[in-house]
């Protein structure tokens, strides 16, 4: 079966104004969005850059927007798109060069949240510290997330301001601060209340939509936001 | 064009961002200047991709000690592995398991609030007698979970990233290793970085099969700058086809599947695990698993007579499904349309685990001979390395255990060796010209057109690797692989590629990748070949029967030109003598 997939090309080293080629490829019934760049890379054009590496889902790395909307490419069967197929970088990162977006940025934001468990009790010497079935539940939704960028480029918010911490990075802060083990939510308060937290967030739900893992962020900022509300009385 | 080189300093430089680097990483940071270089983002190493678990016999289930591990252990490598790392592994594995807890990792729970642990493949109480919950898990991410709590300790203590910056080349004075070259992927550029100690933590390798489970990025880099050294690698023949992998995608279907009960069933809707291994059926290991599925499907059992048979989760019921199974769950929905709640799914075996590696010694010292003899600086742990805990066949989780076990006791290493050398020694002057030559080179070969294409020979090689050398192998077909590679390589020299700039030029990277893959190909079809007998992993249908008598030994092989040498150096047997294996 034959596809024709338009991709977006920018090379910073040619001067050459962004643009869109088309290629048109034999794929079969199983292909993924990735499968058909592969192919595109390795017999028709091996100057296209995108980054992949797992091919399930996991790693993170293949986030691309595909007829106008953020998906793992690696996940994203051909199937179930029709007729030609749009291809382009992450929206609102600044493009490296093809596909490929510069996400220094993305994961200094997820540093900003302090993403590691902050305890201030010395743990246990020889054991696990416990914590309920359900107390662990609570971070269910949280600790998955691939960090692909997928919702932080889709996020309205953060078109308007690109300080803003956006969902990724707030899915991660709600990760620890839910953690029944983690105590650090004093710590994080400042950069959480502050103008780039959690009130920037206008509820609009396209990260949620955005998620190739089914996660939701909107919910994380809004159980967040309780517990800002909570410290403050 | 002339590249520039920038020059940068550290004490400890490790390459590689997976389990193993980040323990590592995560010791020597805080005390001395630690930087990690990584071709992709710490969070996207294949780590992430461990799904099961992660064994230590903590006991939180069920009565467990370490001396039961250990004889799986053993017993699992087909009496191959070393049985000195082997005690390392397993006894240290239950203080480990409580400090990743510590450090954050959301493992499952009991009732109680202990780690939560399930059974797995080859894990038995009571010296091989019953099925053994041993694997300490976070739903079906395990290794993602372990991985990002790492890389957040990590960040957290100010590991200095160099992150999709591509290691090329090891810098060696006098037999001692002072630091590497690498390529800055994004922007172009040669970096000579300079160290008291270079840690490899690479990965696997088993990017050189068509059917495989491992990412993209798992193309052997560290092994093949050490050979480029002179220096061997040890027990190449051994490599784990998983019996699981999603039919024609390779993907895994994790072993948790069968670890929750999931049966295999052939065309007539048989459990054919009963002709091959009645006891622990499904649960046995997966070199006999793997061997069992092979062989329904040449014997036409496949289903359909095609090259797969079906692993059925139907009987758990939608709730276990869900809960302890979703990721499983989501990819076979994803890459063959089903749903494993409604439907039993196609299934085949898969190269998975590549049980060779960079010889290292137990402090996790890389070995530059077949005596004991060590390269002063240079250290490996996780799947790059061979130390050897898994000999000719690993025990599913015990490998995100080895990286966490030898990474982290590799960066207590270094850092005594770190401190016991207080300044740097000085780099010989033409460092980085090797990498400089082999960039250079096929850089000048961009739009050309008249060269090969990186991607048409790698095909091959996946392709040919996958006919000759996968759960089955004979001399012939050996024979064959081997010549292959050696044509192979020689191709590889005319390959031009069609990028000829410095920003994020990923077609450089895949030439690059493709002539490492080419060199530990070879080097693999070479110890197989030699290798006349059946041990683990490395079946052969021309030479039945494990051969105790000539062949417990492990491979030692050096690339030397065109040419592999091999030499064997014996096994390290303490506790446990070699016996039948029988499951
Ligand atoms: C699908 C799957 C499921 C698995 N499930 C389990 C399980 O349940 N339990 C278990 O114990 N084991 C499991 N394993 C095995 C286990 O995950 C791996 O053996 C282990 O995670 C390897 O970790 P590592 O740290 O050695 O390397 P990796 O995590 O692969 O990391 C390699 C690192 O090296 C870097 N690198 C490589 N080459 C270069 C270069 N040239 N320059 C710079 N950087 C470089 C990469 O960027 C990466 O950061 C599984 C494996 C797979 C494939």
């Amino acid at each position: 079966m034959e596809r024709t997939l338009r991709v977006f090309r920018f090379n910073p080293e040619t001067g050459q104004e962004p643009h869109y080629d088309t290629f048109t490829i034999e794929v079969e019934d199983s292909w993924t969005v990735l499968d058909a760049l592969n192919e595109i890379k390795w017999h028709h054009d091996g100057s296209l850059s995108y980054r992949r590496s797992c091919r399930h889902g996991i790693c993170g790395s293949c986030a691309m927007m595909v007829n106008g909307k953020n998906e793992a490419t690696c996940e994203k069967p051909l199937s179930a798109l029709k007729g030609t197929i749009t291809v382009e970088p992450l929206k609102s990162f600044p493009v490296i060069k093809d596909l490929m977006v510069d996400q220094e940025d993305f994961f200094e934001k997820l540093r900003l949240v302090k993403p590691w468990l902050i305890n201030h009790k010395a743990p246990p010497t020889d054991k696990e510290r416990l914590q309920s079935p359900e107390d662990r539940k609570i971070i269910d939704g949280t600790w998955e997330c691939i960090l692909c960028g997928a919702c932080t480029s889709s996020c309205p918010a953060f078109w308007d301001n690109q300080g803003f911490l956006g969902p990724a990075a707030l899915l991660k802060a709600f990760r620890y601060v839910g953690d029944t083990r983690d105590e650090g939510l004093d710590e994080r308060v400042g950069i959480l209340d502050s103008k780039i937290g959690v009130w920037r967030c206008h509820t609009i739900f396209n990260c949620v939509e955005a998620c190739p893992k089914s996660l939701n962020p909107t919910a994380a900022i809004v159980k967040l936001r309780r517990r800002l509300i909570q410290e403050k009385l | 064009m002339k590249l520039d080189v920038t020059y940068h300093k550290h004490d400890v430089v490790v390459v590689g961002a997976g389990i193993a680097g980040l323990y590592a990483a995560l010791k020597t940071s805080g005390e001395v200047d630690t930087a990690v270089i990584s071709k992709v983002y710490p969070t996207r190493s294949h780590s992430g991709a461990a799904q099961g678990g992660c064994a230590a016999s903590l006991g939180n289930m069920m009565e467990d000690h370490w001396e039961w591990h250990m004889y799986d252990t053993v017993r699992g490598s087909d009496y191959l592995g070393d049985q000195d790392a082997q005690a390392l592994l397993v006894r240290d594995a239950v203080q480990v398991m409580y400090e990743m807890e510590h450090l954050g990792v959301p493992f499952d729970r009991t009732e109680e609030g202990r780690i939560a642990q399930r059974p797995f493949g080859g894990h038995f109480g009571n010296f091989g007698k019953s099925p053994m919950k041993r694997s300490c898990y976070a739903a079906d991410r395990t290794g993602h979970a372990q991985l990002h709590a790492l890389y957040e300790q990590c960040v957290k203590n100010e590991v200095r990233f160099y992150n999709e910056f591509y290691s090329l080349l090891l810098i060696m004075k006098g037999g001692t290793c002072l630091g590497l070259v690498a390529w800055d992927i994004i922007r172009g550029g040669l970096h000579v970085f300079h160290a008291k100690a270079v840690h490899l933590a690479t990965g696997g390798y088993a990017r050189c099969w068509k059917i495989t489970s491992n990412a993209m990025a798992n193309t052997g880099d560290g092994l093949a700058l050490v050979m480029r050294q002179g220096l061997p690698l040890e027990d190449m023949e051994f490599v784990q086809f998983h019996p699981t992998g999603v039919w024609k995608h390779g993907m895994l279907v994790s072993e948790a599947a069968r670890g929750e009960g999931g049966y295999l069933t052939n065309d007539k809707g048989e459990r054919f695990m009963k002709e091959y291994a009645k006891e622990k059926m499904e649960l046995a290991p997966r070199d006999v698993v793997s061997r069992a599925v092979q062989t329904e499907i040449n014997e036409g059992r496949g289903i359909g007579g095609q090259d797969c048979v079906h692993i059925d989760l139907r009987h758990l019921g939608k709730e276990k499904i869900l809960t302890r199974l979703p990721q499983v769950r989501e990819l076979a929905l994803k890459f063959l349309g089903r749903d494993m709640i409604t439907d039993p799914v196609p299934i085949q075996p898969t190269a998975h685990y590549s049980m060779g590696g960079i010889p290292v010694n137990l402090d996790t010292l890389v070995l530059g001979d077949s005596q004991k003899g060590t390269v002063p600086g240079l250290y490996a742990s996780g799947e790059c390395a061979c130390v050897s805990v898994h000999g000719a066949n690993r025990l599913g989780t015990n490998s995100t255990l080895e990286c966490a076990v030898f990474g982290r006791l590799g960066g207590l290493k270094m850092l005594d060796y770190v401190r016991q050398h207080s300044g740097h020694e000085d780099l010989p002057a033409d460092a980085a010209e090797m990498a400089r030559e082999e960039i250079e080179h096929l850089l000048s070969t961009a739009g050309t057109k008249s060269g090969v294409r990186s991607a048409d020979l790698r095909t091959r090689l996946q392709e040919t690797m996958s006919e000759n050398m996968a759960v089955y192998r004979n001399q012939g077909d050996l024979e064959k692989q081997v010549k292959i590679c050696q044509e192979l390589r020689e191709q590889c020299r005319q390959v031009a590629i069609d990028d000829g700039g410095l920003c994020a030029n990923t077609d450089l990277i895949e030439a690059v990748e493709l002539g490492h893959m080419l060199d530990y190909s070879y080097v693999i079809a070479r110890c197989a070949l030699e290798r006349t007998e059946c041990r683990g992993a490395h079946w052969r249908t021309d030479h039945p029967g494990r051969n105790d008598k000539e062949w417990l030994k492990h491979t030692m092989a050096w690339l030397e030109g065109d040419h592999v040498r091999l030499e064997y150096k014996p096994v390290v047997i303490t506790r446990f003598q070699p016996e039948e294996r029988k499951y």
